[in-house]
Formats: C-alpha cells, sequence, structure tokens
C-alpha cells in the first residue's frame, strides 16, 4: 500500500517561508482532514501533495521515491488533486470534461480505450452525474459541478485524491452529500485528504485531523486526540465549547475571545 | 444501475455530437468547394466554372489524357497564373490565421487572444522587415516566412512574460500588452525601414507587404505558405488534448500529467510557425483569428479536436470569400483585405470585449 509523504518539507515565497517545515505521513486507506485557518497552510500542503508543487526545503515522497522523481504523468495516475475552483468558463460537456481525465493513461494518438470508457462510466455513476453527461458544465449548479470535478479524478483511476475545500461553495445539503462520497471512495479503499477550515462538518467522516496554524503543524492525530477546545482556540484563536450530539461527535460554538 | 443503462448516456452523446459534426462539415466541405470556384471564377474578368475545370484538367493530368481538353492562352493565364495561386495563398492564410486563433485563445485562456491582438502579427512583420532589409530575402525566399515565425515567436513570449502571472492572463493586461509590443515592434520595423531605403521600388514593395493584402500572389508565394500552415495545423492536432486541459487552468492540466510548461513552448512555437506563414505571404490581416475560432465554438462546442479542423477549413473559405468581396466590390480598384476582415471582425470584437467586462462586473 502506498505512502504520501512530506519530511520537513518547506515552501519559500518572495524570500518568506510561508510552510513548515513540517513532516507528515498519509497512509493508505485513511481519511484524513487538514485543518486551520485562511492562509494556514492546507492549499500549500495539498499541492506539495499532489506534487504540483516542489518543496524549497526538506522532501516529498512517494512510497520513500522524491516525488519530482515520477514523472507527470505517472504522478497524475497515481495522485488525483480536486481543486477549489470549481467554476468553468467553457462550454464543455460533462463527459467531455470527464474523458479529460484520461489524459494521464492515453498516448498522444491513441484513441479512447474500452478501460477508459470503462473509468468514466464507473465514476459517473458513484457520483451519480449520468443523467448531466451532456449538459454544458457552465450550465451546473455548484453542487453539481462539484461531483463532476470528483468524478473526473475518479476516472483517473488513482491511489489518492485530495480535495481542497470541497465544501466551501455548498449548501449544506450537498456538503454532506459530498463528504459522504469521500468517506465511501475511502471505504473503497481511495486514500482521501480534505482540506477545509469547516471541521464541524468534516469530523463525522474523517479518522485523522492535521491541525495548520500560519505554516506549520499544531497538531494530527485522531480526532478524539486532537480536537479540543484547547487546540481550537490555539489554531482558530476563538473560544470553542463543545456540544455533545447524538452521532458521538462533539460540535462546537464559538465565542469571540475578549 | 445496470452496465448498459449505464453506458447509454455516453454511447447516446458521441453519436449526437458526431452527426451535429456531420451536418456541420455537410455544409462547411460545398461551401468550401464554391468559395475556391468562386474565388478563382469572380473578377474583373468572368471565368465560366467549366472553363476554371478544364484549365484545372489540363494542369493537373499528364498531357496524354488531356490533349482533347481545348482552352485559350487568356483563359490559361488568368486562371492558373493569377487567379488559382492567390485563392490557394489566401485560403491558406485564413486557414493558418484561424488555427493560430486557436492555440492562442486556449494558450491564454481567454477568447479575445488573436494573432493581430497579442503582438504575433507585429513580431511576424518586422521578422520579414529585417528579412528584406539585411537582403536575406534575395538570397533565399525561405528566410522571409522563417524570420516572420522567429518574428512571431518572440513577440508572444514577450506578451506572455508580461501579462501573465501564475498562469492567470486578465484580459485587461492582455491586450495593453498586446497594444505595447505590437507599437514597439511596429516602431522598430518603420525605424529599420527609414534608415536602410537602398532603393526606392524594394522600399514599396515592403510598405506594400507591410499594409497586407493578397495582390498579385503567385505559385512561390503558395510553396511559401502551404507547407508550413500545414505542418504548424498537424503539429496543433497532435496537442488537442494538452489544449483542452490547458484551457481549464494550469494547475489542473499538470494535475492531470499534463507537462504544462513544455506544453506552452510548444503551443507557442506552433501559433508562432502559423502566423509567420501567414503573415510571410499576406501581411497582416487581423480578426480571422478571432472570428473564425468564435463562430465554429458556437456551433461545435469548445472541443478542441473538434474546433481547430473546423476553424482551419472555415478560416480558409472565409479569407477567399473576404477576397473575393475586396476585390470586386468597388472596381476597378480593390480595396485593402484587412478592411474587409476589420469590417467583419471589429464588432464582434467589441461585443466580446463588453461582454467580457459585465461579466466581470457580475
Amino acid at each position: 500500500m502506498s505512502v504520501l509523504e512530506a519530511r520537513n518539507a518547506s515552501v519559500k515565497r518572495g524570500g518568506r517561508t510561508i510552510f513548515g517545515p513540517a513532516s507528515v505521513r498519509i497512509g493508505a486507506g485513511e481519511i484524513t482532514a487538514l485543518i486551520g485557518p485562511n492562509g494556514s497552510g492546507k492549499s500549500t500542503l495539498l499541492r506539495l501533495l499532489a506534487g504540483l508543487w516542489r518543496p524549497d526545503g526538506g522532501e516529498m515522497l512517494l512510497d520513500g521515491k522524491a516525488i519530482h522523481g515520477f514523472a507527470r504523468k505517472e504522478m497524475a495516475r497515481r495522485v488525483a488533486f480536486v481543486p477549489q475552483e470549481t467554476q468553468i468558463d467553457f462550454a464543455f460537456t460533462v463527459g467531455e470534461i470527464l474523458a479529460m481525465g484520461r489524459y494521464a493513461h492515453r498516448g498522444r494518438f491513441s484513441p479512447q480505450s474500452e478501460a477508459d470508457r470503462a473509468a468514466i462510466n464507473s465514476a459517473a455513476t458513484y457520483c451519480d452525474i449520468t443523467h448531466l453527461i451532456d449538459r454544458a458544465i457552465n450550465t451546473l449548479s455548484g453542487g453539481e459541478r462539484q461531483r463532476v470535478l470528483i468524478a473526473r479524478s475518479l476516472v483517473v483511476v488513482p491511489e489518492f485524491i485530495l480535495l481542497d475545500e470541497p465544501t466551501a461553495n455548498l449548501d449544506i445539503h450537498h456538503a454532506l452529500d459530498v463528504l459522504q462520497l469521500c468517506e465511501s471512495l475511502s471505504r473503497k479503499g481511495k486514500t482521501v485528504v480534505v482540506a477545509t477550515h469547516d471541521f464541524n462538518l468534516v469530523t463525522r467522516y474523517v479518522t485523522r485531523l492535521i491541525l495548520l496554524r500560519e505554516g506549520l503543524l499544531i497538531a494530527e492525530g485522531p480526532q478524539a486526540e486532537v480536537l479540543g477546545p484547547k487546540t481550537i482556540q490555539e489554531v482558530f484563536h476563538v473560544e470553542a465549547e463543545a456540544i455533545p450530539t447524538k452521532n458521538g461527535h462533539p460540535v462546537y460554538v464559538f465565542h469571540q475571545r475578549t | 444501475m445496470s452496465d448498459a443503462a449505464v453506458s447509454n448516456p455516453l454511447a447516446d452523446l458521441s453519436s449526437r455530437s458526431r452527426l451535429r459534426l456531420s451536418i456541420f462539415y455537410g455544409f462547411l466541405l460545398p461551401i468550401v468547394f464554391l468559395s475556391l470556384l468562386a474565388g478563382v471564377g469572380i473578377g474583373s474578368t468572368n471565368i465560366s466554372w467549366s472553363t476554371i475545370l478544364r484549365v484545372a484538367e489540363f494542369k493537373i493530368f499528364p498531357q496524354a489524357w488531356t490533349s482533347s481538353v481545348h482552352i485559350t492562352k487568356a483563359d490559361e493565364v488568368i486562371v492558373w497564373l493569377i487567379r488559382v495561386p492567390r485563392v490557394i495563398v489566401a485560403f491558406f492564410v485564413g486557414a493558418g490565421l484561424a488555427a493560430a486563433g486557436v492555440l492562442l485563445q486556449a494558450l491564454f485562456r481567454n477568447p479575445l487572444a488573436e494573432p493581430g491582438l497579442v503582438g504575433a502579427g507585429e513580431g511576424a512583420v518586422l521578422g520579414g522587415v529585417i528579412s528584406f532589409v539585411t537582403g536575406w530575402s534575395a538570397t533565399s525566399v525561405l528566410s522571409l516566412p522563417l524570420m516572420a515565425m522567429a518574428g512571431a515567436l518572440l513577440a508572444l513570449f514577450i506578451v506572455y512574460a508580461m501579462s501573465t502571472r501564475g498562469g492567470v492572463t486578465p484580459v485587461a493586461t492582455l491586450l495593453l500588452a498586446g497594444i505595447a509590443t505590437s507599437a514597439l515592434l511596429s516602431a522598430v520595423a518603420s525605424l529599420l525601414l527609414s534608415v536602410n531605403i537602398v532603393n526606392w521600388q524594394i522600399a514599396q514593395e515592403i510598405v506594400f507587404w507591410m499594409m497586407g493584402g493578397l495582390d498579385a500572389r503567385t505559385w512561390t508565394h503558395v510553396w511559401l505558405c502551404a507547407p508550413f500552415v500545414l505542418l504548424g495545423i498537424a503539429a496543433s492536432l497532435i496537442q488537442t488534448r494538452d489544449l483542452d486541459l490547458l484551457q481549464l487552468g494550469e494547475e489542473t492540466a499538470a494535475s492531470f500529467g499534463v507537462d504544462v510548461e513544455s506544453s506552452k513552448r510548444m503551443l507557442t512555437l506552433t501559433a508562432a510557425i502559423l502566423t509567420g506563414a501567414a503573415v510571410a505571404v499576406a501581411g497582416l490581416i487581423g480578426f480571422v483569428g478571432l472570428l473564425v475560432p468564435h463562430a465554429v465554438r458556437m456551433i461545435l462546442g469548445p472541443s478542441n479536436r473538434r474546433l481547430l479542423p473546423a476553424s482551419a477549413l472555415t478560416g480558409g473559405a472565409f479569407l477567399v470569400l473576404c477576397d473575393l468581396l475586396a476585390r470586386t466590390i468597388h472596381p476597378p480598384t480593390e480595396i485593402r483585405l484587412g478592411i474587409v476582415t476589420a469590417l467583419c471582425g471589429g464588432p464582434l470584437f467589441i461585443y466580446l470585449l463588453l461582454r467580457q467586462y459585465r461579466g466581470v462586473a457580475n
């Protein structure tokens, strides 16, 4: 089983260190949430893990080998990335968008294969978007677009799926739909990482939390160990009060610190 | 849901888009053929289509087969030495500019990108002027298109570096960078011309070429332009899947396995080859690369695999018809070809610009 790893990875922009150094290990089959306020480095860590950015210090490893040593296509076949921005201005159909997800599996001159079609079909079914297949992407609602982009990442048949703020632009109903989709993917053996600032929403669905603040790792582990009024105050600068719920995970309400 | 029920929507999609594509080509191919025929037949002397076909027959097939074909010397000269090369050059220039437009629009992720607006056109003109004033164009005919391509490439690199930050190209920055670079390059071209005038006749030839147009094109121009346009279109066609993904954003493209930097370099080079080949034989002709891809995209959608060949064919037919209009609308004078294309493309450009700004405002 594959492992994605950051070892003392850091990122510099304009001479300033904006992330790290931090070490993180994402093991196979887990569903992990990267939690932190805006600017805490969630997206940066996600891009490092996806191999989209190279660390300025330390190293990023996939199965113990440096990520930047992998060919771009090889990386794309194993690690899928779902961007936060789902807006697409061109009138591609959903079917065309999904077909693009097979880029790394097809040679430049090879036509669409049976395997390509099968991957597209099963991803569309899994994300329940078969009825949208010939709609133009720019005519869909936010929730539908998010499902299409998750389906596009499944078309790759990756081992890892990294999602950047997948619930940020969605109403609560669609947000829970998307998180349930992520949970079911991890049960199917995919390793899922979700970056979000909304920990109340994700705690039900994830097995492990990584807390970030100002580009540094604050805590990591199972949520019962990691999440509490104290760590929330440390990370988000608000006073948090735990309220028990019937599903066993407390939700937090916040009070402005005086 | 069963597998059969799942695969149906996808099968429907491909058959429906195939039908749409067949209907499109069902209209386009006759239009292409008729525009070529009209381009050759209509002019200061009208020539019947049967004469055109007879001349073509006479020229294309071996002499033994065509000994019975009867044509006059005058018809032969008008059709084969004057009209046919001009129409073929018009077709390839239109095809090249339209294909370059498709590439640039995907590369800049902006429907307003067009060879004439992002500096590539003026860059090619500068390259052409350099090849004239240095005398290289007299040594080798190939130096004109090659220098035009080099100029277009240089201009594209400058504009891209100026207008794109982190893979994002704002419209305003793109247009300003395009205008600034065009102005600079065309000033350099004019300067080179004014300090290097050795021969009044050569200078006149250059100025005439810079204004853009297709008068007095010969078979030499066909051979200077057509191979490069075909090369550029072939190179574009093998990059259509990179283009599709780049159009969705560089980060998305990279995450699906596109080697973004090398892909962008290849696309820029291809766009420069297409622009340079067109400008080398016809000077600067604006708006074809804007108008044609836009119209085709409205019918066939944004998928570059369908858009590119369809735009190239449409662009070819469009420019042949524009040229026909330019030389027949006000006889005996010929209107500059660029005026006709600007009259067609200008309003569309303004419409697109307004729509983009309204979109941003919302």
